[in-house]
């Protein structure tokens, strides 16, 4: 079988401009972070970025990547609001697709079937389809419901993080919540998992019921031992979210522009061993 | 037994938001609401589900009863047995509410969450919203984006929009035309203040006072849901 692991950067080398990229994770949970650190050390641009967002979403923008989000939220959890993305938005530097939340996984698996659309009834009557234009609706052919079609989210990519991988793609998360990992890489061409270790597949089959086993080999393209990779979002049981972490990058995103140069420079300027030595350092 | 603070007086009318909702999923968002679906159960309404604000369904006693992972909450929703108490940063008369963001969204002037499920909470199932400072800040005359759908729109045949539980009253939408209307004031509130605090015409029917919540609630409240009074700094007295 083949042996899938490579690097962040070799991960990221793959990628391309103007790229359609699926971040699993939710929130400030199990984000893909040295992933993304990896997408900010690179040279790549204009991303469209879909996401359950958190400062995956912020860290990009902050770093000018975004061409466009799609999202159904964008939120640090501890923390209302990730203030890059509030920027972004307010500065117009971003494109919004947004979405209700329902509907984004709706259309991830409307990628993952290789279906024109799925009827849900989620935006019906809200302004969802008038920001979007591109929506449709379906009218049942058993009955008169109009629904909405919720066209498929394709992606080029996704990266989704785990907390233990073989190094083939098998992929087992610890804690409470798959989120929606699994559906980001049904629906992507591509797919990266990084993970906290990776474990022989006799050693992963042992640490738990197969049903947390969420990704098998035919989902995965590459695999990426990256102890602390959901850094600073939560990765339970592992870790949970670093709050005086987040807090500080919250700050130093929403203070001036000295108080973020300060922040890249101290956390974001090298490579993740790094990132994780200055992070143990305080 | 120390006369109820305004914040407990919030907390008993969210716990009424689901009165006669009997074995579905209370979704609150937030502290008041959360501790409200809480003393419902532990009074009123013993067959709610509620879950740990994560994956897990919890008995009254913390034992995990059940999974429910963010995937399921969708399936959850559709098929229709939810309560949600959602927050609002703008409702306007009909119910419809923003939590997307202020001015225009191509640009806007203050980004908030965005949707969230709000679109698909409001076509689904029941659904209420709690507001921690009424004023017309959040009640104004047009939201800036339906999240929520209100009752000017199509919201189909579960579109069901309940109450807004505020610091100042309850409100419902049984004004004309499923327009909001002032339920009841908090005791301390005189109805002026509430009319002053929303920014269009509010439906006035025999205004009530709103109750105050029991010994037994009380007890609940202080002693086990929330010790350490956390719910006095979301609304003050």
């Amino acid at each position: 079988m083949r042996d899938k692991r490579m690097t962040a950067d070799e991960v990221v080398a793959t990628l391309s401009d103007g790229m359609t990229v699926g971040i699993g994770g939710w929130g400030s949970r199990r984000k893909p972070m040295a992933l993304v650190r990896a997408i900010l050390r690179s040279p790549l641009r204009e991303l469209t970025v879909v996401s359950y967002g958190g400062p995956d979403v912020g860290l990009l923008c902050a770093a000018g990547k975004v061409r466009e989000v799609v999202y159904g939220f964008v939120s640090l959890d501890s923390i209302a609001y990730d203030p890059w993305f509030r920027r972004a938005r307010e500065s117009g530097s971003v494109l919004a697709r947004e979405l209700d939340e329902g509907m984004l996984q709706c259309g991830l698996r409307a990628a993952a079937h290789r279906l024109p659309f799925l009827p849900i009834r989620a935006g019906l009557g809200s302004d969802v389809l008038a920001l979007d234009p591109s929506l449709r609706t379906v009218r049942s052919p058993y009955g008169d419901e109009e629904l909405v079609a919720m066209p498929p989210i394709a992606l080029d990519v996704a990266l989704v993080h785990l907390n233990r991988a073989d190094r083939h793609g098998n992929a087992r998360y610890l804690g409470p919540d798959p989120y929606f990992d699994d559906l980001f890489c049904l629906a992507a061409t591509r797919r990266f998992v990084s993970c906290e270790s990776v474990a022989d597949t006799e050693e992963l089959a042992a640490l738990g019921p197969p049903q947390a086993l969420l990704l098998n080999r035919m989902m995965v393209d590459g695999v990426v031992e990256a102890p602390g990779g959901a850094h600073f979002t939560s990765c339970v049981p592992d870790y949970g979210r670093d709050e005086p972490f987040q807090r500080a990058y919250a700050e130093a995103a929403s203070a001036d522009e000295d108080a973020w140069a300060a922040f890249v420079d101290h956390y974001l300027s090298g490579g993740e061993a790094d990132y994780q030595r200055a992070v143990r350092a305080g | 037994m120390r006369q109820p603070t305004r914040a407990e007086v919030c907390v008993a009318a969210c716990a009424d938001l689901f009165a006669g909702d009997g074995e579905i999923l209370a979704s609150p968002m937030g502290l008041v609401p959360s501790l409200g679906a809480r003393l419902a159960r532990l009074t009123a309404e013993p067959d709610l589900l509620l879950s740990d604000g994560e994956a897990t369904l919890l008995t009254a006693s913390g034992v995990a009863e059940g999974w429910l992972p963010y995937r399921a909450v969708f399936d959850v929703l559709a098929h229709g047995r939810r309560h949600v108490v959602m927050g609002a940063n703008q409702l306007d008369r009909h119910g419809n509410q923003n939590i997307s963001c202020i001015g225009r969204h191509e640009r806007p002037d203050r980004q908030l969450l965005g949707f969230r499920g709000a679109p698909g909470n409001t076509v689904n199932h029941r659904t209420s919203y709690w507001v921690p400072r009424h004023s017309r800040r959040v009640f104004v005359p047009a939201v800036d984006v339906v999240s929520g759908v209100g009752y000017d729109r199509d919201g189909g045949r579960f579109h069901d929009v309940h109450r807004v539980v505020t610091n100042l009253a309850v409100l419902d939408f049984g004004g004309p035309g499923h327009t909001m209307r002032l339920v009841s004031v908090h005791p301390g509130v005189t109805e002026a203040e509430v009319v002053e605090q929303t920014g269009f015409e509010l439906a006035q029917g025999d205004v009530a006072q709103t109750r105050l919540p029991n010994e037994a609630e009380l007890a609940l409240l202080r002693e086990e849901l929330d010790p350490r009074g956390l719910r006095e700094r979301e609304v003050r007295s």
